[in-house]
């Protein structure tokens, strides 16, 4: 061993020399590769160091502008100042433990049911917990009763907003994007044509145009005197939008199902729907995990866009606190930065979740 | 059952009652006529075997039987019902007929013992413990109890077709259809598939078999029907179909079939 360095060293060598033949193995195996490593290493050394001392080493987390005016990195002190405007935006201040304590339970419905897979226990817990959730959550927003004060949703704001408007969007989006599909495949014209043109509209404009219409279009086709609040026009909107998607998506797991199993079904004297509902759906949806769990990643992104009707979630928080004070103006660049670490880790998680989801399904099915 | 026991080894003969009507049965693909004039009639404990070329029209014959295929012209009548494009009937005759795939077509989502209670319990209603002690019940029958819980991916063609058979014989049919059971098995496990359909041949259970397995219908067969184009050919009991064929068309069919 000690002699012939040449050798990658076995599996009984130390870790080190374990170390050095992987290295060699991946990164230095080629005088490409070998070029190539070099100069990610290069970028590396070049880029992380500054980032590292602007954001920690130079940055100061005291609330106040003569601190960021004092120090050449991060001014942490802006989101530090205007927290509670970025993640709860115009909702009244005195009442924002309300918003807190909704946004709690809904992370914790949702925890609890994605558990569930893991936990069947929960299971039979799951529909109950939303029934009661919901309501709950509503009465915490729109106060009104049980002694607290009524608060318009035209005041919701922040993360509270962005998080309902993405969880009841999924918790709609999804059986009408199911509808959708089934609709598609069916062999009733009326129905399919139905579909088809829903879906294909939908996906043919931005959401930000449907959006729009939802706000300005929508209330001129109701009756004099009938009147949808904005919120409930853009959530609908991002249902409708989203389901479009999530249609196709879940054509494309339908058709993945072998014939095979519906003739299995078919012939043991299942109906249509439950056919569907025990054996074509689980195998369908199973197989679309990945693409569903991508279209509800971009959707909770997307429902930033309602700022463009006047309602600030998240991102309309970081405005309104960028606005709140001239001098603060400036430090756009860490109030982003926040925002964007609040979406990466929500979107991130539910990428894990997928993977995880993906996984836990398989098992025992394949040795 | 009485004469089963005291003798295994002989079929009861079949009874004279119709249970199975098939008149001037006609089928287009397009404009490919797949079933020509089409008649047949089984009793109640037959058992037919049918044979023929490739895309003779076998497996659209028998998946007319249970609705899996629609036909244009004539009529089948199956236990009494008759099958058209009324849902009810179609329902009603699917819950007597049941049928086993070449291919298997289990539910790899699920194991072996809610693949077999799936059935009885959304479509007899059977309580959940009920269709448990059946399906085991089944599966000891096709000697494959010890596999209950396990996932059909994780058993061997052979097994899975048994499976298959006791998910069949769960809905306690009174007719049997099977397309080509063994053909996409490796040879080695022909033999315990077929075992099993002898079992319940000789139990008296009514039988349509798409099969080349020419043992296995001189075994067990009342009947074999030959089927070519479309068409009935030939159709007689064992022994004269195979020593006697009348046609030309049998004669080269079961020249190229013997011959291997
Ligand atoms: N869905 C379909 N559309 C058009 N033609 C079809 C369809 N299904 C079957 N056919 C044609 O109908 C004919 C009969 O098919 P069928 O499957 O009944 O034959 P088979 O006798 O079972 O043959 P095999 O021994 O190969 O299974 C074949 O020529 C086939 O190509
Ligand atoms: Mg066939």
């Amino acid at each position: 061993m000690a002699t012939s360095t040449q050798l990658p060293p076995g599996p009984s060598g130390t870790s080190s020399q374990r170390a050095i033949g992987w290295v060699r193995k991946n990164l230095f195996n080629s005088w490409f590769n070998s070029v190539l490593t070099i100069l990610a290493i290069a970028f590396v050394v070049w880029i992380v160091p500054p980032i590292f001392e602007w954001a920690f080493v130079k940055a100061t987390l005291t609330p106040s502008i003569e601190a960021c005016r004092a120090v050449s990195g991060a001014c942490w002190g802006f989101v530090n100042a205007n927290l509670r405007l970025i993640i709860f935006g115009v909702y009244p201040y005195d009442e924002q433990w309300r918003p807190l304590l909704a946004m709690v339970i809904l992370l914790g419905i949702i925890i609890a049911s994605l558990a569930s897979v893991k936990y069947p226990r929960l299971q039979k817990l799951v529909l109950p917990m939303w029934g009661l959730g919901i309501p709950a959550i509503a009465i915490l927003m729109w106060g009104g009763i049980l002694g607290l004060t009524y608060v318009q949703n035209s005041s919701w704001g922040g993360l509270p907003l962005t998080l309902i408007l993405s969880t009841i969007g999924v918790v709609f989006a999804f059986p009408l994007g199911l509808l959708l599909a089934l609709g598609r495949q069916s062999h009733m014209p009326a129905i399919k044509t139905i579909s088809v043109v829903y879906i294909e509209v939908i996906r043919g404009v931005p959401l930000i145009t449907v959006l729009f219409m939802a706000s300005v279009m929508f209330p001129l086709f109701l009756p004099e005197g009938v009147s949808i609040d904005k919120l409930l026009r853009a959530q609908i909107g991002i249902i409708l939008f989203t389901a479009a998607y999530l249609a196709e998506v879940f054509r494309g797991g339908l058709q993945a199902v072998p014939r095979g199993q519906f003739e299995a079904g078919d012939s043991l004297g299942l109906s249509y729907w439950q056919s569907m509902r025990l054996i074509i759906l689980p195998q369908a949806l199973r197989l679309v995990i990945p693409p569903t769990v991508n279209s509800f990643i971009s959707m909770f992104k997307d429902t930033t866009l309602v700022v463009i009707i006047g309602l600030f979630d998240l991102l309309g928080g970081v405005k309104l606190a960028l606005r709140s004070d001239p001098a603060w103006t400036k430090y756009y660049v860490e109030g982003y930065l926040f925002a964007a670490a609040i979406f990466f880790l929500i979107c991130y998680s539910m990428a894990r979740y997928s993977a995880y989801l993906e996984k836990e399904l398989r098992k025992g099915e394949r040795r | 059952m009485n004469a089963t026991e005291l003798n295994k080894n002989v079929a009861p003969p079949p009874s004279d009652e119709d249970v199975i009507t098939i008149n001037k049965a006609n089928k287009w693909y397009g404009n490919f006529h797949v079933l020509k004039d089409v008649d047949l009639t089984v009793r109640r404990g037959e058992r037919i075997v049918i044979c023929g070329p490739s895309g003779s029209g076998k497996s659209t014959l028998i998946r007319c039987l249970n609705r899996l295929e629609a036909y244009q012209t004539g009529e089948i009548t199956v236990d009494g019902i008759l099958l058209g494009d009324d849902i009810k009937n179609i329902e009603a005759v699917r819950r007597e007929v049941c049928m086993v795939f070449q291919h298997f077509n289990l539910f790899p989502h699920m194991t072996v013992l809610e693949n077999l209670t799936l059935a009885p319990i959304w479509v007899r209603k059977t309580s959940k413990k009920e269709a448990v002690e059946l399906a085991m019940h089944y599966l000891e029958r096709v000697r494959i109890g010890e596999q209950a819980h396990k996932y059909p991916g994780q058993l061997s063609g052979g097994q899975q077709q048994r499976v298959a058979i006791a998910r069949s014989l769960c809905m306690q049919p009174k007719i049997m259809l099977f397309d080509e059971p063994t053909s996409a098995l490796d040879p080695e496990m022909v033999k315990e598939v077929l075992d099993v359909m002898v079992e319940l041949a000789k139990e008296g259970m009514t039988m349509l078999c798409v099969t080349h397995e020419m043992g296995f219908a001189k075994e067990v067969a009342d009947r074999v029907v030959f089927m070519d184009a479309g068409e009935i050919v030939e159709m007689g009991e064992p022994r004269e179909f195979f020593a006697n064929p009348k046609s030309e068309r049998t004669k080269l069919f079961l020249s190229q079939i013997l011959s291997h």
